[in-house]
């Protein structure tokens, strides 16, 4: 079985966001930068699959050069190669736009599978691996939590909302969305990190000059707070604590 | 010319999602600023009843779109469909409520207009006949404004709580139901009968205490701080999805949009960012007070109590605290 994992890199979820100039997007320049969280878990359950069933895992990722340590990290958890779309500006692409252009990266791969992580961490538009389904001319599940592909047909686990679930029976090739704590994550061993460097890095650059917008983000800025909070301690945690006792106690009265 | 706003109505085991009337509100909101008439979309098969129920609200008609291979939803069925009315109606606008339903087809749906969606709205303010649509990016951190570029239709998604369901206006008549048997390709994927898991061990929904964990604990062992402090209050222990994925604790323990909804009367929410996910399943607890070392954490924004601070230095402190009170 081929699989393609789409991983994105974004920003780490510690890191303090800070706005740019024009106001349009976060300051880039002093980012740290991780896997999507959902990403990682796509890996994951590629790997297992593999395992199970045989095959390949091609790592793809979109980005400029910094993309690089996602793959990389890949490839040491035990991916076999990797497909770099290479660009600069290609992370604020609309879904639809992105998904064209990471169609066209894997096409000629005829995967059994695409795998990718449910939604970004940072636009959260929860689209490109769905309409890339639709580019591919594949059938697609989102939110998945199971697989299992030993039979002919593939079937997935589905997460509804509020604790429902349900399974799906669909034919390969297929495109799945991959929810966070499918299974457990694997470290990279220092064996992995070793074979990871004679791993292939295929580095392409993006086919279409059109590029087909349909939103634009006019302006990004801290959400406006709708409840006033009364923040205790000013800063000092330990006096905090001692203050939210007494108004848990004296003024909310739940204690 | 596209005209008019058309908005998705979601169902399943006969009767209609909530978050539809959201949606309706979220429409009709949009159509009285532009002046456009607002019309509705069920998808089914044996359904009309429920068409029946949307048309009670003030809209200027209701498509039943009516396929035997609707009876049970599927990417495939439900973007063939919707493609299909979308063509005829002809709307400016697409409204649906951001559910997982919709997550699954909607960007198939947007990628058969060249397009995708402006998803999971949570506001939309209209001026000089310009919508601009409100998205929190970055897990609720930020926020982001929003325009359409291009040829309509214009596809948007409202997170579930952007409108309110009550507020969706009912008509002074019913409006009318226009039934449309609607062509459908090839379903590739079988469902089958959606399930809950076996019995949840605990039932959080009714504790009155809640100290629930969340990233900022780093290790399973520093749970044993939190599991003191909901000792002290009488309370029980839950968490934020990442704890439970990681298998620190079980799942049943998790709150939120894919565990459980909770609202006891004081929820302490230590080192837990605040993701809309989390918050939907416990905004509607009596005090909420929030342990955080990120100033900026959206889960302030729903908070009654905030310390700014690091949740290994308070959390001992509070415990004492809070013992030494339960004590006199
Ligand atoms: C379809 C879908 C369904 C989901 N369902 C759920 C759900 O049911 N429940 C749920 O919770 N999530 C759910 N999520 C995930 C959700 O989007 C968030 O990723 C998740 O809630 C984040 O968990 P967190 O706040 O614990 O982690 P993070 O977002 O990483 O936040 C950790 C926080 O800890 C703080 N912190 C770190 N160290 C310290 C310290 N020493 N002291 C004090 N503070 C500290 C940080 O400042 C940060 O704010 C779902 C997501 C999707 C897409």
């Amino acid at each position: 079985m081929k699989i393609i994992v789409l991983m994105k890199q974004v920003a780490n979820k510690d890191a303090i966001l800070r706005i740019n100039k024009e106001g349009t997007w976060i300051e880039e320049g002093d980012l740290s930068f991780e896997v999507n969280e959902s990403d990682g878990y796509a890996l994951e359950e590629s790997l297992r699959l593999k395992e199970k069933h045989g095959g390949e895992v091609i790592v793809c990722s979109m980005g400029p050069q910094r993309v690089k340590t996602v793959i990389k990290d890949a490839l040491a958890r035990g991916a076999d190669r990797a497909i770099h779309v290479s660009g600069d500006d290609l992370q604020h692409l609309s879904p639809y736009a992105a998904a064209n252009i990471l169609a066209d990266a894997v096409r000629d791969e005829q995967p059994d599978l695409i795998m990718t992580g449910l939604q970004s961490d940072d636009y959260g538009y929860a689209q490109t691996g769905v309409i890339m389904a639709e580019l591919l001319g594949m059938p697609h599940a989102t939110i998945v939590i199971e697989v299992d592909a030993s039979g002919e047909q593939l079937r997935v686990k589905r997460e509804l909302e509020s604790g429902w679930y349900q399974w799906y029976e669909m034919p390969k090739p297929a495109l799945l969305t991959i929810q966070s704590g499918i299974s457990q994550i694997r470290y990279a061993t220092l064996k992995g990190i070793m074979a990871a460097k004679k791993k292939e890095i295929k580095e392409v650059s993006p086919a279409i000059d059109a590029r087909p917008s349909h939103q634009r983000i006019e302006k990004i800025y801290l959400p406006e707070k709708t409840k006033q909070t009364q923040f205790l301690g000013n800063g000092d945690a330990k006096a905090g604590a001692v203050a939210l006792a007494e108004k848990l106690r004296n003024e909310a009265r739940v204690i | 010319m596209s005209n008019g706003i058309l908005v998705f109505a979601e169902h399943r085991d006969g009767s209609l999602n909530k978050t539809s009337f959201e949606a309706i509100a979220a429409a009709q909101s949009l159509g009285a600023e532009l002046g456009q008439e607002v019309s509705a979309v069920l998808l089914g098969s044996g359904a009309s009843g429920l068409a029946e129920e949307i048309a009670a609200y003030a809209l200027s008609k209701v498509i039943y779109a009516e396929n035997e291979k609707l009876k049970e939803y599927t990417p495939d069925g439900y973007t063939d469909a919707m493609e299909r009315v979308i063509r005829a109606a002809d709307p400016q606008y697409v409204i649906m409520p951001h559910t997982y339903l919709v997550r699954d087809y909607a960007p198939k749906l947007a990628a058969r207009f060249g397009k995708g969606l402006i998803s999971d709205c949570i506001r939309a303010k209209i001026s000089d006949g310009v919508v601009t649509f409100t998205r929190r990016i970055f897990l609720g951190k930020m926020d982001a404004d929003v325009v359409s570029d291009g040829e309509p239709p214009v596809f948007a998604t409202f997170q579930s709580g952007a409108y309110r369901g009550d507020q969706a206006q009912k008509g002074s008549s019913a409006a009318q139901v226009e039934t449309m048997p609607v062509e459908v390709g090839e379903v590739r994927m079988k469902p089958e009968a959606p399930f809950q898991e076996v019995k949840q061990a605990v039932d959080l929904s009714k504790a009155d205490v809640i100290v629930a964990i969340g990233r900022g604990i780093k290790s399973k062992e520093n749970i044993e701080l939190a599991e003191k402090l909901a000792a002290a209050l009488g309370g029980d222990i839950a968490a934020s999805r990442p704890i439970c994925d990681a298998e620190w604790l079980p799942i049943d323990r998790q709150i939120g949009s894919s565990g459980q909804t909770v609202a006891p009367k004081l929820y302490i929410a230590l080192g837990i960012s605040g993701a809309i996910q989390h918050l939907v399943g416990m905004k509607n607890s009596g005090t909420i007070v929030a342990i955080n070392k990120d100033p900026e954490a959206p889960i302030f924004d729903i908070a009654d109590y905030g310390i700014v601070g690091d949740l290994f230095d308070a959390v001992p402190v509070l415990t004492e605290e809070i013992k030494k009170i339960k004590e006199q």
